[in-house]
Formats: C-alpha cells, structure tokens, sequence
C-alpha cells in the first residue's frame, strides 16, 4: 500500500471536499505531516529554549568592568580565569563533593527498596512500595524541605528523639566535628546532606527498580548453583546488571545537587555552593557574565558524566 | 523458577522499610505540624492541637491570590504543554526519520539540565530582548519543561498503538481527521490525561525556574519561600504545607489509576 502511494498509484478516487484533499495530500506525502507536526514544539523548544542557553552562553565571554560595575559586551576569557580564583574554585570543589557524597549515600539506600521491589513483592505490596517511593517524589519540593527544616531544627523532633533516647552527647558530639558541624543540625553540612539525599532518593530508586527488574532470574539461578555465595552471587552478577541503572539514577542526584541553590540556603551552613552564586550575582551583585560562567561549570561536568553512562548503557534504563 | 518463590530475607525487608520510612516519615511530620497551638518555634512534640490556624489561612488574602495564579499558570502551561508534547510524540513515533533522536534530546533536556540554568538562561534572554517580567514569562518557563512530561505519556501510547488501525480507518474511508477524532483520540487519550495531571502537578510545584521568571507576582512556591527565608506566621504555613501536599497527591493518585496497566507507569520520570 505504501509502495503504492510512494510510486503514485492512488488506489480509490480522490475524497471529496478540503479535509479529503488533506488528508490525501499528507497520505502521499508522509514527511510533509512530519513536518508540520513538528514545526511547533521545535519552535519553541528551539527558539525559546535553546536561544535562551544560548545567550547565557554568549554572556559568559563577557565582562564586568570593576570600576564601573557595567557589562563589557567584548568576548574575553577573563571571567572564566576568576573562576579559578581561590575563594570561587573552592565553592565549586564543595558542590562537587557535595554531589558525589549525596549520589554515593542515595545509591545505598535506594538499593535495598529497589531490589526488595523488584525480585520479591508482587501484585498489591509492589503497587503500594511504587506508591510509597511516588508520592515524595511528585510531593512539593519546599514543603519537603520545610518539613526537614522541622525535624532539623534545635528544638525540633531529632533532638527531641536523642534526648528521649538518653544519647543526647552522641549528637552533641557529631555537632562538635568541625567542618561539618555546627550550632544545630539545620545549620551544619550535615543537615545539607540529609536534605538533598530525601529530597533526590526516588531519582535512585527508580531507574536502579527497573534496571533489576530486568535481572534474568535464572542468572542468579545459575550463579547459586554453580556454587557462588549470595555475597559471590551479589557481587558478579546482579550488581553489574544493575549498574547502568545506578548509574542512570546518578545522573539525576549529581546533577540536581549541582544546581540547587534553595536547600543550601534554607538548611546549611553560610557557605556558598553553585547555585548560590550563580542567583546571587544575577541578582543583587549585577554580575550576569560571572553568574553565566559558574553555570557553566554544571553544563560541562554533566556532559562529561552523560558521556560516561552513555558509554555504560545507562540511557537503556532510564 | 525456584528464585520466585524464594522469601527475602529478613535483612532486606528492614534496609527497606528503613529507607521507606525515611521517605515517608517527614511528609506526616507536615500533617501535625499543621495542627499545633506553638506560633514561635517548631517544638516537638507539639504543646497542644488546634483547628484555629486553618480558619486564620483561609482568611489570608495573599494566600488566595498566590494559590490563584498558580492555578493559572498551570493550566495555562499544561494546556501549551499537552498540545506541543503531542504533536512532537506523534511526529517522533509515527516514523523514523533523519533528527530524530536530536528532536528527544531537545526534549529532554530542559528537564536534564538543572532549573538554575534554564531559569537564568530564559532571564538572561528576557532583559536581552528587554521583555518585561508578566504572567506569560512564568508560563513560557513552566510550559518548556512541561513538554518532556506529557512527551514521555504519550510516547509510551503511540508505541503501543498498532499503526494499522490508522490504516484500516484511512482505506474504509475515513479521512485524517475522522481517523484522528475516533481512532487516534480515544486510544491515547489516558495518557495524554495523565501526563497532563503530572505537568500540572510539576508546574504547581515549580520554584527554582520561577524565581528567574516572576517579579512582583507570588505563585505559591514563591509565597512559600518568602515565608521560609523570612517566617512571619509559621502556623500559617503549616497549614499552606500540609494543604500543598494534599492538592498535589490528587493527580499523582490519579495518574497512576490512569495508567496502571500499561508497560510504563506514569510519573516515573518527573
């Protein structure tokens, strides 16, 4: 039938009226539907999204004049040399440890959910422990963070349990660690970290559920009849199959945890990460070439990252 | 298949009952805290409960207006969104052609790059353009990532919609638009329902590309983070928190119905 049309041979009459012409123009020329279909959304997506990346780019190559405080428009690698001034290089260093901690620390706790999810729950317990990981996920982001600023805070429950449970010097002491401490949780490191691990854990969870789910059972069949361990078994089958989905969910924790700039500011400590910045200079400071460069720095590590799961199969499990 | 039977251990079950309860526990903390008699601090265990501070919110103006325009721009957004995620599923699904992963990865990526950066790119073109701040600039921001949801619903359909019933309906006479209104219409239409709850329930909740796009007006993220960084009345917001989360849970409830027994769940890739 396609043939056909391809090489001209309509088989009926032409259909009556102006939405029969249409309809028979875009039958015999399939591309030209293509295209109108897509015209719309490439519109906007290309002009208004990429247009926009684009002169954020633009604005990065230019510069601030110090006595001035006005944008230099004249291409200059001079704000991205101030990126690598101390007091800037060490808030991207801390973003990116940051990071790498909340992927690392999601990966484990997401594991156990997912697994447990996808080998062993079925029919009813599996659709409630989807619902279970579903609703934080799709519950409102500054609500989520409230309720840790709630938990977190030095009257708040924590305090409240480690003082019920008579530890009460544990939590003092882990305050005391310098760094990483601080006055009460919801002002220390600590607390920054609990909250991004909540707050990105269902990213984990998951693409590491589905990449599980697609764990051939007879493989670990095999694997324990041929004698290996459960540890063994873990260890060379079902954890490798399961890495591109780790890594898949990775993607989500890094990059989110690079470019957040509210659970900083509303549980940490006063010193800055990317996000920030980035809002910070855009704004009070004026600043938008410099803003435009340190927003940069997220674009290149994460395309360096999807390279990376790209060449580990990750993008299959999303 | 001897595995299947198989119990988890007991090991496992706790790991991931701790970790569920870590997911789940801060969202009840929310429901009491909306119900306690402190106004200055968040002590725990609440001093007492009361319904008082739901009566004060509902009598809170700012409250209203900024629920009132989120409302607005979602609907606003998700309508833009179901019409360019739709037309961009079809397109992609409908054929192979040359682009065709390109046009994905555009849609994407407002959803794979972090907020900051698509806020601050959609500013930065703004005073560029010198485009002033309005209810339209918070709705282009909102509808871009909105896209990739309804795409990734209806995508799933299209794939699981036989193309021959296209053409069955075409060579019994139907023309494209009949084929439309009564083969292709029905067949996608949960999905294109749920994706269309889950962009309205991503929008309503949107903050950090909201900041870069709204001036004076206050959608209720934005009304919520005033009230976290500079707190005037926490009862308030207890109240504001709790009630978000019930709005929000509604559509997610209902997409999941709507699309339960497909190969792909919706709201797995928000």
């Amino acid at each position: 039938m396609s043939a056909d049309s391809a090489n001209g041979h309509v088989i009926l009459a032409q259909r009556p009226g102006w939405s029969g012409r249409v309809s028979d123009l875009f039958w015999r020329r399939p591309n030209l539907l293509i295209v109108l279909m897509l015209a719309l959304p490439v519109l906007w997506l290309g002009v208004v999204y990429l247009g926009s990346l684009l002169t954020l780019l633009i604005q990065s190559f230019y510069s601030l004049d110090d006595f001035s405080g006005l944008i230099i428009h004249e291409f200059t690698l001079k704000t991205y040399a101030e990126l690598l001034r101390p007091s800037n290089f060490d808030i991207i260093v801390r973003t990116v440890v940051m990071a790498a901690l909340v992927t690392f620390a999601s990966a484990i706790i997401a594991f156990p959910i997912a697994y447990l999810a996808a080998r062993y729950l079925r029919g009813k317990w599996k659709a409630l422990f989807y619902l279970g990981v579903m609703l934080p996920l799709w519950s409102s982001y500054l609500v989520k963070v409230y309720a840790w600023k709630l938990i977190l805070a030095k009257e708040g429950i924590l305090t409240w349990l480690f003082g019920v449970l008579h530890i009460t010097p544990v939590l003092d002491a882990i305050l005391a660690v310098p760094a990483i401490g601080g006055n009460s949780l919801s002002v220390s490191y600590i607390g920054t970290f609990l909250v991004f691990v909540y707050i990105w854990l269902p990213y984990m969870i998951l693409p590491t559920q589905a990449a599980l789910e697609r764990v051939p059972l007879n493989l670990i069949d095999a694997s324990s009849d041929l004698g290996g361990r459960p540890w063994q078994t873990f260890r060379h089958v079902i954890l490798p199959l399961a890495l591109p989905g780790i890594i898949a969910g990775s993607i989500f924790t890094f990059s989110l945890t690079l470019g957040d700039y509210i659970i900083p500011q509303i549980v940490g400590s006063s010193r800055l990460f990317i996000g920030q910045v980035v809002y910070a200079q855009q704004g009070t400071a004026g600043n938008i070439p410099l803003a435009a460069a340190f927003t940069v720095v997220p674009i290149v590590i994460m395309g360096f990252y999807l390279w990376m799961a790209k060449r580990q199969g990750a993008f299959d499990a999303l | 298949m001897r595995s299947d039977v198989a119990r988890a251990p007991l090991g496992l079950k706790l790991a991931a009952a701790a970790g569920l309860s870590f997911l789940l526990a801060p969202l009840l903390i929310i429901f009491v805290y909306a119900f306690t008699t402190e106004e200055k601090s968040f002590v725990w265990p609440p001093p007492g409960l009361t319904l008082k501070w739901f009566a004060v919110t509902w009598g809170r103006p700012d409250v209203w207006a900024a629920l009132s325009l989120s409302v607005q721009v979602a609907a606003v957004s998700t309508a833009v969104a179901l019409v360019l995620g739709t037309l961009c599923a079809a397109a992609v699904s409908q054929s192979r052609f040359f682009g065709r992963e390109t046009i994905s990865l555009l849609v994407i990526l407002p959803m794979a790059l972090p907020g900051i950066i698509t806020g601050i790119a959609l500013r930065s073109a703004f005073s560029l353009l010198e485009i002033p701040f309005s209810f339209w600039t918070i709705v282009l921001g909102h509808a871009t990532f909105c896209i990739v949801v309804v795409y990734n619903n209806a995508v799933a359909r299209f794939r699981r919609t036989s193309g021959s019933l296209i053409e069955v309906s075409m060579d019994l006479g139907a023309d494209g638009f009949q084929t439309f209104r009564y083969i292709i219409l029905p067949n996608i239409a949960t999905a294109l329902l749920a994706g269309g709850m889950l962009a309205f329930a991503l929008s309503f909740d949107e903050v950090i590309v909201t900041t870069f796009t709204a001036w004076q007006q206050q959608t209720l993220p934005l009304w919520m983070l005033e009230e976290l960084i500079r707190p005037r009345q926490r009862p308030v917001t207890n109240v504001v928190a709790m009630v978000v989360v019930l709005v929000t849970l509604l559509p997610i409830l209902g997409a999941f119905y709507l699309t339960r027994d497909g190969d792909q769940v919706a709201g797995a890739g928000k």
